[in-house]
């Protein structure tokens, strides 16, 4: 038994029996991520001290059997763009590289109510802009089934780490595929939820009307079950919703006969690798099989998906970065400064990435006077397009079937060039989180020796038939159990 | 020559009287902070990943002050980010509301010069957050974070007034509105609340509206006024002159009595507004603003119609009780205790008692109600006269204390026995035979300068009527 291979369910049935301790646990995944993640740099920060006292912590709370949940002593991984009092949150950009939050995000706080362990903080593009984890301010993350390949992005490092077997569940950060897109290259198992199902309290905003904070698991039952502890209401967050978090693992195991099936016509076209088209193919005839009613069915504006998410990206992201100016927090550059405007540009223009300077222009120039109307606003009225798209589909289907991305990981450098390029490889994603919609992204296959992934997507707030729908397929096939060399 | 007349409209800015902030659960109260960035927290700092949460006291005081400015609420209505940059904004934009404000198309009535009445229209009314407070050494400012997210109502006016004077009553009234709801303090030395004028001026009889500058920041009414006034002159000086006023944000020199240009149009931000991402709108319901309107006091315009109704005051006199709530509730508190008319009451109010409160720069109630009532009650029954009143009433501002007691304490109580007075009259007309020879030759003022000495002598306990009578008498035994 590799203790570090072990899932959520399987880890803490062998904790809660006493087979083997959390801080065994912990130890043994420090290690790996000391001994392996020299090669995949999936982790910013390793908080050794802080896993080993949380988990003598959980050992403790196992031993008195003191409100014990399925996440007790469990070791995770998590997105370095989360507030962790107390530990380094980067954003991997180098205007934070050493800025120490002095709270905790809420889902921080859930998670170690709930007894998790946190073994570090993991790699990203800078401020979640990026693809491919090549734009982070410190280093690229690799991709442990190729390491000459990207892992994803931008919650790259979070999807490494996970299928390099340096913690048992990521917490990721989905603003337009950033759980999914890493998942699906790296072939793991990851939820963006319902936008505002989980609070964003304490997640550094990349795009505050489509961030969505989503576990990133060996299976769809730990993912359900991570999201079971994170996901509600916070008074913190006005855009969460009130309505009760549902047991999602107690109905994951519901039959799913009958259910029906939508296949988006539109995001099958010409373009897709031909490995990624026969993964998804394969899939399709998996569900027929285990008695899904498979209907094609209609995005129409799938076409402006990518603009429009650009677009509010660009105008968002423009906004939510002004506070970092170097008066407060983080990096400060004021070399000879003659007043405080020259402070502000020596530090954003040192701290800040290219691709980061590059969005924030994009998008102050969108919100203008004179542009406001034709970008901007423009943008928001088609986004009411592609949510209705999707209510139209999803009327009469219960989940959808799609690619996640054209192709699979790409190899390192091979984009990086071309920006535009790099925007399209997340023609799939990136619908979803204007839409607000839930979507789950799991392994489906190989192309080329490399993990192929796709991804189901729910009506509002509906995760639990996503879980349901993703864990059916999961018993017939062992995609998610593969795991690579290293 | 051509005549000009100022275009004039008024925004004002003025602190919400909540507990906490607008965004956050951080006390607003900076005023009683013990020092700099106590009262912060993540939100009010903008760090990163703080998010607001929007004050429900916040958004029902503001949805008061809507409704008692006769506007219009909105009843989905959104929050909206200006961008900018200055280091009292920590998130580098501010939450204000731009497209859809809280309430909107209000009206309010004021008093123009020559006794006119002006409808001024009341264009919008929304919410935002204060800024941190900047205090500037000699290398370098410092930021004080505990007005950070404060909540901030904006009070926008159309370009309806036409004089100093009506721009001075509006701004009046405003205040006197925000205090009446009990939403803002009105204590312009703190800051609570602060005036930008917008001017521009045009040929008399012209509709056109021509460029304008904004006065930003004044802080009290005397600077409203003389910088306007001195922004008017300067304009129309431009126009005479043949020149072009350009539009431009201009600040307030009080010191050298003149606008400064801050910015002008080619600098002006471009705010890059768009709605608050972080913030649901505003879902109001019909039974919420009905719960709202019922919260309505009885506002300065109707106190003043059920004073002169009731207490059958002059309009005058009703028009000032009324120009405050505390001072208007002083008085009626006062009528409860008190024997005499109010007409007497507001007299007292309007003359001595007020003069001591500005003289001594002291709240209204720095003297009981009560005790005043129990003061006028002395005089109108005679027990004291008129002027030991006014010592026992500056007796009360200086220590308080029972009315009663100061008139024993300190002699007062008037007396009408006439051998008394007698007594004071024969002494003051012997020691004054120039000023009776004066009287005699027919400067008959003289009198009453001979019964105040008498007062004077007295002091104030001689009953003023019976002095007068007897005074005439010596004066005319004396007449050779």
């Amino acid at each position: 038994m590799e203790l570090t291979n072990l899932t959520i369910q399987e880890a803490s049935e062998l904790l809660k029996t006493k087979k083997i301790s959390s801080v065994e646990l912990t130890q043994a995944m420090l290690k790996r991520a000391h001994d392996v993640d020299s090669k995949v740099k999936s982790y910013v920060t390793i908080t050794d001290d802080v896993a080993l006292e949380q988990a003598k912590q959980a050992d403790e709370r196992i031993a008195k059997n003191d409100n014990v949940t399925p996440l007790t002593g469990i070791p995770f991984a998590m997105k370095d763009c989360i507030s962790t009092r107390g530990i380094k949150t980067t954003c991997s950009s180098k205007i934070l590289e050493n800025y120490v939050p002095q709270y905790n995000a809420t889902v921080t706080n859930k998670l170690n109510e709930a007894g998790a362990v946190l073994v570090g903080k993991t790699n990203m593009d800078e401020f979640g802009m990026g693809s491919s984890t090549e734009n982070s301010g410190f280093f690229t993350t690799r991709n442990p089934w190729n390491l000459d390949y990207v892992p994803g992005g931008s919650s790259g490092g979070a999807a490494a780490a996970m299928s390099a077997s340096l913690a048992t569940f990521s917490i990721g950060e989905d603003t337009g595929g950033s759980v999914r897109q890493p998942a699906s290259f790296c072939n793991i198992t990851g939820i963006k939820p319902t936008y505002g199902r989980v609070s964003r309290y304490g997640l550094i905003s990349l795009v505050s009307s489509f961030d969505g904070i989503g576990p990133m698991a060996r299976d769809v039952y730990d993912c359900a079950t991570v999201l079971e502890h994170i996901a509600g209401h916070d008074e913190n967050d006005s855009t969460t919703y009130q309505s009760p978090v549902p047991h999602y693992t107690s109905t994951i195991n519901k039959p799913i006969k009958k259910m029906k099936l939508g296949i988006p016509k539109e995001y099958f076209v010409a373009g897709m690798e031909a490995g990624v088209q026969s993964a998804l193919q394969e899939a399709i005839r998996t569900y027929e099989k285990l008695g899904m009613e498979i209907h094609e069915v209609s995005l129409p504006h799938t076409k402006y998906g990518l603009p429009v998410y650009y677009l509010l990206l660009f105008a968002e992201a423009s906004s939510n970065l002004a506070r970092f100016d170097g008066t407060r927090f983080g990096l400060s550059v004021s070399k000879n400064a003659k007043d405080v405007i020259d402070i502000y540009l020596q530090t954003r223009r040192e701290g800040f990435g290219d691709e980061v300077k590059r969005r924030i222009m994009l998008g102050a120039y969108a919100l203008s006077a004179g542009y406001y109307d034709a970008y901007y606003l423009k943008a928001q009225k088609v986004r009411t397009l592609l949510r209705r798209d999707f209510e139209t589909a999803l009327a009469s289907c219960d989940v959808l079937l799609a690619p996640i991305s054209p192709t699979t990981a790409f190899k390192i450098g091979e984009k990086t060039n071309d920006p535009l390029d790099m925007y399209l490889s997340d023609i799939y994603t990136v619908a979803t989180n204007p839409a607000g919609v839930p979507a789950l992204a799991l392994p489906a296959g190989f192309s080329k020796d490399m993990p192929v992934g796709m991804q189901l997507i729910g009506k509002h707030l509906d995760e639990a038939t996503l879980f349901q729908v993703g864990h059916a397929y999961q018993q017939v096939t062992d995609w998610h159990k593969k795991l690579p060399n290293l | 020559m051509t005549q000009y007349e100022p275009v004039i409209g008024l925004e004002i800015h003025g602190e919400l009287l909540t507990n906490s902030k607008m965004f956050c659960s951080c006390s607003a109260d900076y005023g009683s902070a013990p020092e700099p960035n106590v009262n912060i927290c993540p939100t009010c700092t903008g760090l990163p990943g703080a998010l607001p949460v929007a004050n429900k006291k916040a958004i029902e005081l503001a949805a008061l002050v809507g409704l008692a400015l006769n506007c219009s609420i909105n009843k989905h209505n959104t929050f909206a980010r200006k961008n900018y940059y200055y280091p009292d904004l920590p998130k580098g934009y501010q939450i204000s509301q731009y497209e859809l404000p809280i309430a909107e198309k209000g009206l309010l009535e004021v008093n123009d010069v020559d006794e006119k009445q002006l409808k001024v229209r009341v264009r919008r009314v929304h919410l935002e957050e204060d800024t941190a407070k900047l205090s500037h050494e000699k290398n370098n400012a410092l930021v004080d974070f505990n007005r950070a997210g404060v909540p901030l109502l904006e009070i926008v006016s159309e370009p309806d007034m036409r004089t100093v004077e009506a721009a001075l009553d509006y701004a009046t009234k405003i205040r006197a509105i925000l205090r009446y709801l009990g939403v803002n303090s009105g204590d312009m030395e703190k800051g609570v609340l602060r005036f930008e004028a917008n001017i521009s001026v045009r040929p008399i009889g012209s509709d056109e509206f021509r460029t304008r500058t904004e006065i930003k920041n004044l802080n009290s009414f005397r600077a409203l006024v003389r910088a306007s006034q001195y922004e008017i002159e300067r304009q129309i000086k431009i126009y005479e002159d043949g020149g072009e006023v350009i539009q431009e944000t201009l600040g307030w020199d009080d010191a050298r009595s003149v606008t400064t240009s801050q910015r002008s149009k080619e600098d002006a931000h471009d705010y890059r507004y768009f709605p608050e991402p972080d913030l649901p709108p505003l879902q109001l319901t019909d039974s919420w603003i009905d719960t709202i309107r019922t919260q309505l006091p009885e506002l300065p315009e109707a106190k003043t119609k059920r004073f002169i109704t009731d207490f059958e005051l002059k309009p005058s006199e009703a028009i000032f009780l009324t120009s405050d709530i505390s001072l208007a509730n002083y008085f009626e508190e006062v009528i409860k205790y008190a024997k005499s008319s109010a007409k007497i009451i507001s007299t007292w109010i309007a003359g001595e008692f007020i003069r001591n409160v500005n003289e001594l720069n002291v709240d209204v109630n720095t003297v009981p109600a009560k005790s005043l009532a129990q003061l006028v009650n002395m005089v109108t029954d005679k027990t004291i006269s008129g002027n030991a009143g006014k010592v026992v009433l500056a007796e009360l501002f200086k220590s308080g204390g029972d009315p009663a007691e100061i008139v024993k304490e300190k002699n007062l109580a008037q007396v009408s026995d006439e051998s008394f007075i007698q007594e004071a009259i024969t002494k003051i007309l012997d020691d004054n035979p120039s000023e009776i020879e004066k009287y005699h030759a027919g400067k008959d003022t003289l009198l009453q300068w001979f019964v105040g000495q008498v007062a004077r002598a007295t002091k104030g306990k001689a009953d003023p009527v019976i002095t007068k009578e007897l005074m005439l008498k010596g004066l005319e035994e004396r007449r050779k």
